[in-house]
């Protein structure tokens, strides 16, 4: 096991920068997760760990040992693909110990290494079956076994779930999340679906276009956003965003936009610096509104635009405004009957506020 | 199970009609008449020209039996001379040279795989009697550029076309081959997905680990192929005819050659047809031993 460092690495394409001055230290023993939406350049942050690419600048340790122009095999790294990468045409036992065989281990040696570690990864009975010849799951778990039959310092994984269908995918993040208890490996994983990321990360790194917006363990990014970016990707439905005027008014901070009744929040003087440019940006997670009886401080009033019921949960849309919407997540399992004109209400301490650049402006509480 | 189709049966015949006409006219027709022919003595001049006999397998017996033994000229010589081309020029030549190559294009920049890839396809792509005539410039004596180049090093002139007579065809017809497997080992590999190589990269294997355990067993279906359409073309080439006219004194005188000089320059066609079926059944053999090895599935015994 051993950390990992990036130092300032930048990567170009051409004229396309994928990464731009990254610095990222992933501690011994954590599970990270880059997470963003396709083109992020998180895919190509796990190639350069792995030394499948080169940065254009910047350099990459691994434990204490400067990795930048090693090759991917003198790094003591293992890789999951996204498409697992089996070989169609080996057994499991073999796909399972290629890695074994590279190192001249003996056929009768390497087999019982791979039934072994295929027994916890429960394919141990599978090792005589071609890749074509088991489900996707199991697919997946080889490719996963394969990783884990040689010691390595730090695991990485290339969207190793994208590839399975909704179910198995739930499965096999359980599956994961329980082999991370159990082995407390060094692991870098990408995903763009956040709920993967939440479910399995120590800390998640954020990434928008080439840069690292956001870096803290899930709940932290989860409560305390550091940008609308950040807010708008981790959640689901994500948060609800809502742009505002802002101005200082006999020491406290009013906001206002249509539909939106904020009761004053108290000043801060990083609140009022926000706030001298008149613009904020007021945001509230769907699982943080409820159906307002009018009593409320704090309501957002809207036109029923959709009305989803889950089963544990309902979603409802509404139209703010023509081109603004929200969400609310409302825990019931009973069939909702709302107006065409609907009203939400919200607590102040379930209140997130942004700067007009999107930053994270912080409460009075934090 | 209800059939769809475009035309009516008939309607589809009729399109098919002039084709099938041409097809029989110049393929089948003679197909069948080279097989009948090789059975008679026919020949263009003397008295077998016009009303040939029919000699059963006299054609046949005489190719195996005439010349006692393998010198030049016999069909013996020629038969055990074209294995040896077959042998060196396709298999070792233009299969493994193709093989090579194509495996260190993978790994080579964008532009030296571009820059390589034209050079050795311009040498497939140019009419064989250019490039029969170019190499007959490169290897002449007394002013052939090879020569040139080793009197400009200080090293002995050789007369290759003289001395060497098989090793030229080998290597000309090594060069002009080889474009077509490596183009072919080339799509082959680059089908495979990418992540298999850099799974082995991480795993630690060698470029030669890559290409034992991972490239060659998943193009082998690709190598087959080539290996039917190289030695069948081989089998068959005519162009080392441009260089050597099958000469000196025979000794370069492959099966296609031999055929050619006895129906078209002995003028004894029935001997000439008896060659060609030999040739075809030859072929025959080769297609279907590797269409057979190409479906046996064959558990892989990995040596350890």
């Amino acid at each position: 096991m051993a950390s990992v460092t990036f130092e300032k690495i930048t990567k170009r394409f051409g004229s396309f920068t994928a990464c731009e001055n990254l610095d990222l230290e992933i501690r011994d023993g954590e599970f990270v997760c880059l997470l963003g939406p396709s083109g992020c350049g998180k895919t190509t942050t796990l190639r350069m760990m792995a030394g499948l690419e080169t940065p254009t600048s910047g350099r990459v340790l691994i434990g204490d040992r400067d990795v930048t122009a090693v090759h991917p095999k003198d790094r003591k790294i293992a890789m999951v693909f996204q498409d697992y990468a089996l070989y169609p045409h080996m057994n499991l036992a073999d796909n399972i110990s290629y890695p074994l065989k590279v190192r001249g281990e003996s056929r009768e040696a390497r087999h019982a290494e791979a039934r072994r570690v295929g027994d916890v990864l429960q394919i141990g009975h599978l090792m005589e079956r071609m890749p074509a010849q088991i489900s996707g799951g199991q697919q997946q778990r080889t490719s996963l076994a394969r990783a884990l039959v040689t010691p390595s310092e730090v695991y990485l994984f290339d969207e190793p779930l994208s590839n399975l269908d909704a179910k198995l995918r739930l499965d096999a993040r359980g599956f994961l999340n329980h082999l991370q208890r159990d082995l407390g490996i060094t692991a870098v994983y990408v995903t763009h679906d956040q709920a993967e990321a939440m479910a399995l990360a120590t800390r998640i790194a954020v990434m928008d276009r080439g840069r690292i917006v956001h870096y803290a363990p899930p709940l932290e990014i989860y409560h305390r956003p550091a940008t609308t970016f950040v807010a708008s990707f981790v959640g689901n439905p994500p948060m609800n965003l809502i742009d505002c005027t802002a101005r200082i008014e006999g020491g406290a901070l009013v906001l206002e936009a249509e539909g939106l009744t904020v009761p004053k929040l108290p000043v801060t003087p990083a609140i009022e610096a926000a706030a001298a440019e008149g613009k904020m940006t007021f945001g509230v997670r769907p699982e943080h509104l409820w159906i307002a009886d009018g009593s409320e401080a704090g309501q957002i009033a809207g036109e029923l635009f959709a009305n989803e019921n889950m089963g544990p949960e309902s979603l409802v849309t509404l139209a703010r405004t023509k081109d603004s919407r929200l969400t609310a997540r409302l825990f019931t399992d009973e069939p909702l009957n709302l107006p065409e004109t609907t009203r939400l209400g919200f607590a102040t301490t379930h209140v997130h506020l942004f700067g007009p650049d999107g930053v994270r402006v912080p409460g009075v509480d934090e | 199970m209800k059939r769809f189709s475009l035309l009516s049966a008939r309607a589809g015949a009729t399109f098919m009609s002039p084709a099938g006409l041409l097809v029989g006219a110049f393929v089948i027709v003679p197909f069948f008449w080279v097989i009948f022919v090789s059975f008679t003595n026919r020949s263009l001049l003397g008295p077998t020209a016009l009303n040939p006999d029919f000699v059963w397998f006299q054609n046949y017996i005489e190719l195996f039996t005439s010349g006692r033994g393998v010198e030049p000229g016999t069909f013996g010589f020629s038969l055990i001379l074209t294995v040896q081309f077959v042998l060196f020029s396709a298999l070792i030549g233009q299969a493994l040279l193709g093989l090579l190559l194509a495996w260190l294009l993978q790994q080579v920049p964008k532009s030296v795989k571009g820059f390589t890839e034209t050079m050795v396809i311009g040498a497939w792509i140019l009419p064989e009697v250019v490039i029969g005539f170019a190499w007959f410039a490169f290897l002449d004596y007394d002013n052939g550029t090879l020569n040139g180049i080793l009197d400009a090093l200080g090293l002995p002139r050789g007369d290759w076309l003289l001395d060497y007579p098989f090793w030229v065809i080998v290597v000309f017809n090594t060069w002009r081959g080889t474009a077509f497997s490596m183009m072919l080992f080339n799509s082959a590999f680059a089908s495979i997905p990418p992540s298999y190589f850099q799974a082995a990269d991480v795993a630690g294997a060698s470029s030669w680990q890559k290409f034992r355990d991972i490239g060659l067993p998943l193009i082998r279906g690709h190598v087959v192929t080539d290996l039917i359409l190289i030695t069948m073309w081989t089998f068959n080439v005519f162009t080392p005819f441009l260089l050597t006219r099958g000469g000196p004194g025979g000794q370069t005188e492959v099966l296609s050659i031999y055929t050619y000089r006895v129906a078209f320059r002995d003028f004894d066609f029935g001997k000439g047809a008896a060659v060609g079926v030999v040739v075809m059944l030859i072929n025959l053999a080769f297609a279907l031993f590797y269409l057979w090895v190409a479906r046996k599935r064959t558990p892989r015994k990995e040596a350890t």
